[in-house]
């Protein structure tokens, strides 16, 4: 007797709870693994999953075992040229190293435990115990998706919507009110008939049978369940709020940004992107770059085309305000802005900045981070801006970056999760 | 079934050719006597087949990391093409199930199910350790029950308690069985009656004088101290019933733990028997389907290149070596019994004179429902068998200089060979033999385990230290392990460490601090 079942529609990722568990419980390992991969891999490759390696001796469960030593004997087959009473030598290397051709049996492999991180794992790790301060605005789009949610019952609909419970519900009120009152009186006939009957009362018994007879009959007509009891599950479509957010990224190109830092501002603001495309639904990217002029360029030419001149670091963040007033509502979006600087400015043009950014940015905005990637002393952007920090450091930080390994921990330094005030 | 469907179709499955082959291959299994338990066969995906890997082949498993990691394993050395999947699961249970790949190509898939249903599935049937040590029939209820009751734990006092609790299990699962059957508790009538037995014979029996002999007090306060009174070799079960300071969720999620445990029992010594058993019917069966002309060459020619894939067997100076393949030696010992039936040379009249000639069906039957590996070899291992594997075995004693040849497969090795083969199987052998001793209750509390020296083996230090940690979080109070040859202890653990002078005071000193 056999039975033969199709199970390859059945449900997958049975493991998936035992598999996070598993990483969840070597995280020490995993977020080491991942913070090294962050600082050694090239720009373009931070998308993807990495490959994880753990010891064996930290991952092994332990259980009672035999160690070496002893009088062990093993039965192997193949032999070609032993006789009985043959002696062999030891395998050099350690007395206690085991017999012949024996295999490791005591787990002693000093292999590592290797294992690929899916993207999506990466990233958690990568950005674990992170966060996006302020508020996020959720915004009610037209175009977003909808859902159908549960709105109650409807008299009309089609028989896969039926409501069960509720209909049965229904047919039971009905046969309550047309039943009770025929029932009642049914009840007093049926007394009036027995007095009748002990009275031997022929002509009202035979007339209180008749009754008793219609009442019935009335009773039995009325249907258990009928067309009008029927009611429906009601769903109706409802736009899904979807959060969305838009990166600035401004960024310095004049002569003394050379290929380096601009490299290495590339890797802070993809850093900033991953995250932000975590954390939204929807997320728009604008680039701006400046001399003594800025303009909003695409990513090829913010990243690869080559300036030269002077700096004028308040013409990025003006063109940055006029591009939210024009395109960015600010009930509508999350705007991030990320500008990164080698520190140049043109002498007097910092304390207008600081003017600009009190006055037109920072009520804009949900966060405005500031990386000057130098190994030199600051100046006086920098100085004029630690002004602006003190005054509002929920929503603006700044952070010197040196070099390529400082990238992530700076990251890591802007968005930590800040332990509520 | 019409014998040109077989012969015309392609080698692409479908549900109704694997109906057909399941009810022809169940027809030659009837006609062989094998009993077994209705099949409940199940077609699943590869990623289906690597869940089922990671929860030791059951079809519902409670959620523990360990789980995850032995995932994670396997998926990446599949992935990588480092192993390919098995191409069946089947697991002891009534009806019992079995998993075909969907990958698998029709004659694939007739193979797993003459190996697995009625192979591996008559086995489980009537092999006698299964027969005494699990409950077909209510395993996947049980198995229900446990996942329910350990997510409720979860729930109830967090994950990283439960886990704690079960990664001490886990660490003590393989010393969580019984070897021997504990009497069942007996009912009240039945106790009543032994109890007025008892009084007859006391009554009949009565001789006033004993009672005026002077006893000796001092044997009976020692025998009252010792607790356990007799050796406790199931580890589990002690703790389950005795650990002073486990809450009653805890000791559930002991018992669960322990009665899977008692659950893989069977199969962890009987591997040689169970793969020898199924491969021997598969290759009968589909053999049988092929002379009378049900399958085509093809078929044959597909089914007999992974059935000696299977069968490989490296020799021991091979890169490929990895121990003896249980497939390997138990089909080869199973068609031998086989042959010893059918066509003895004298040989095999003067080593096995109960068997040569016999009906070869009834034999095979009665070798595999009252063995385990251990005894089977040791019962029916004939010389043909050494001498077709050419097994020889080699001794290892750390006191010689020379690892010695002990035995190869001649005339005056075959005996030695044989109980040396045999002993590698006996898991009380090969797992270190540990037992309760002594769990000081009006002391200090501490529990002393007593490891049986076999062949002067030690323990492997490093695990037996972590152990320790796993059972003196379970029982909560100093845990000593003492290794022994004969009386003398060779080598002490304990959790949490003792400086190793202060053991003999450790009786005295009553307060240890819990870390």
């Amino acid at each position: 007797m056999s039975y033969i079942l199709d199970r390859r529609l059945n449900s997958k990722n049975k493991s998936a709870v035992n598999r996070a568990r598993f990483l969840k419980r070597y995280r020490g390992h995993i977020e080491e693994a991942v913070r090294e991969a962050v600082t050694k891999r090239s720009i373009t490759d931070m998308d993807r999953g990495e490959e994880i390696s753990i010891p064996t001796r930290d991952i092994s469960e332990p259980v009672f075992s035999h160690g070496n030593g002893g009088r062990r004997s093993v039965v192997h087959p193949g032999n070609k040229e032993f006789v009985a009473g043959d002696r062999i030598k030891r395998p050099s290397g350690g007395g206690s190293g085991g017999g012949g051709g024996q295999a490791s049996k005591d787990g002693e492999g000093l292999d590592d435990f290797v294992f690929q991180l899916s993207r999506k794992e990466f990233l958690d790790f990568m950005f674990a115990d992170l966060e996006l301060p302020n508020m996020i605005k959720e915004h009610l789009k037209g175009d977003a998706s909808q859902r159908y949610v549960h709105a109650g019952y409807s008299n009309d609909g089609v028989p896969s919507k039926l409501a069960v419970v509720r209909s049965l519900r229904a047919a039971k009120a009905r046969r309550l009110a047309l039943c009770s009152g025929p029932r009642r009186k049914l009840r007093e006939a049926k007394e009036a008939l027995a007095q009748a009957e002990e009275d031997d009362d022929e002509v009202n018994s035979r007339r209180l049978q008749m009754e008793v007879d219609t009442l019935r009959r009335r009773i039995d007509r009325v249907p258990f369940i009928d067309t009008i009891d029927l009611r429906y599950n009601l769903h109706i479509k409802e736009p899904v709020p979807t959060s969305q957010a838009v990166m600035f990224c401004l960024m310095d190109v004049s002569g003394s940004m050379d290929q380096h830092i601009k490299e290495l501002a590339k890797r802070y603001f993809l850093l900033l992107y991953l995250f932000l495309e975590k954390n939204y639904e929807r997320t728009d990217i604008v680039f701006i770059r400046h001399h003594t002029t800025a303009k909003e360029v695409d990513e090829q030419e913010f990243f690869y085309s080559r300036e030269t001149g002077g700096t004028v670091v308040s013409s990025a963040l003006t063109l940055a305000a006029d591009i939210v007033d024009q395109r960015y509502p600010v009930n509508e979006w999350n705007i991030y802005m990320a500008q990164a600087s080698d520190g140049d400015n043109w002498g007097d043009d910092s304390p207008k900045c600081r003017a600009l950014l009190e006055e037109r940015l920072l009520p804009l905005v949900q966060y405005f981070t500031y990386v000057e990637i130098t190994r030199r002393d600051h100046q006086a952007l920098w100085q004029e801006y630690e002004k602006v920090g003190e005054k509002h450091a929920e929503i603006f930080a700044q952070q010197q970056i040196r070099g390529a390994e400082d990238i992530y921990p700076v990251f890591r330094e802007l968005f930590k999760k800040k332990v509520a005030a | 079934m019409n014998p040109e469907i077989l012969n015309a179709a392609g080698n692409d499955w479908t549900f109704e050719l694997l109906d057909d082959f399941d009810s022809e291959i169940s027809a030659l299994a009837d006609e062989f006597e094998l009993d077994t338990y209705p099949n409940q066969i199940e077609v699943i995906r590869s990623d289906q087949m690597l869940d089922a890997y990671s929860s030791v082949g059951m079809p519902i498993g409670y959620n523990h990391w360990s789980f995850g990691k032995k995932f994670t394993q396997v998926e990446e050395s599949y992935q990588r093409g480092q192993m390919g999947l098995a191409y069946e699961i089947v697991i002891n249970s009534n009806p019992c199930i079995a998993y075909l790949m969907e990958e698998n190509t029709l004659t694939m898939q007739a193979l797993v199910i003459a190996h697995a249903c009625y192979g591996h599935n008559s086995f489980f049937k009537g092999n006698y350790l299964f027969r005494t040590w699990t409950d077909a029939s209510s395993i996947i209820d049980y198995l229900v029950f446990a996942r329910a009751y350990i997510a409720k734990c979860e729930d109830q006092h967090g994950v990283d308690a439960v886990e704690e609790t079960l990664d001490a299990c886990h660490a003590l699962m393989n010393h969580g069985v019984d070897r021997y059957r504990r009497p069942y508790p007996i009912s009240a009538a039945e106790e009543e009656r032994r109890q007025s037995e008892r009084e007859a014979y006391i009554q009949r029996n009565l001789n006033d004088l004993w009672r005026t002999l002077p006893q000796s007090n001092r044997a009976k306060v020692a025998e009252a101290k010792r607790f356990p009174h007799e050796p406790q070799e199931n580890l589990l079960y002690f703790i389950e019933k005795n650990a002073p300071l486990l809450e009653n969720w805890q000791r559930e999620l002991v018992r669960i733990v322990r009665k899977l445990a008692q659950y893989f029992y069977p199969q962890r010594q009987t591997q040689v028997m169970n793969e020898g058993w199924a491969t021997f019917w598969h290759y009968t069966l589909l053999n049988e389907l092929y002379d009378r002309g049900k399958v085509n060459d093809g078929f044959m020619l597909e089914f007999l290149q992974s059935h000696s894939g299977v069968l490989a067997q490296p020799d021991f100076d091979s890169p490929f070596f990895s121990g003896i393949n249980p497939y390997a030696l138990g089909f080869a010992m199973f068609r031998d019994i086989r042959r010893i039936c059918e066509d003895p040379t004298d040989e095999d009249r003067s080593w096995f004179p109960d068997i040569a000639g016999s009906d070869w069906r009834t034999t095979l039957r009665e070798a595999m429902q009252n063995y385990k590996d251990e005894s089977f070899i040791q019962q029916f291992l004939s010389p043909r068998v050494m001498r077709d594997m050419k097994l020889f075995g080699i001794v290892d004693d750390d006191q010689d200089q020379y690892i010695e040849v002990a035995a190869i497969h001649d005339d005056s090795g075959y005996r030695d060979l044989r109980s040396l083969l045999a002993s590698q199987y006996n898991l009380g052998d090969r797992e270190p033999n540990i037992q309760v001793v002594n769990a000081s209750l009006d002391g200090d509390r501490s529990l002393t385990l007593r490891h049986e020296q076999h062949n002067r083996r030690p323990m492997q230090e490093d695990s037996a230290d972590e152990v320790l940690k796993h059972l003196y979080r379970l029982w909560g109070f100093p845990v000593r392990l003492q290794s022994s040859t004969g009386e003398q202890v060779t080598r002490q653990f304990s959790c949490p460490p003792q400086p190793e002078e202060a053991e003999d005071d450790l009786q005295v000193s009553g307060s240890i601090v819990l870390p």
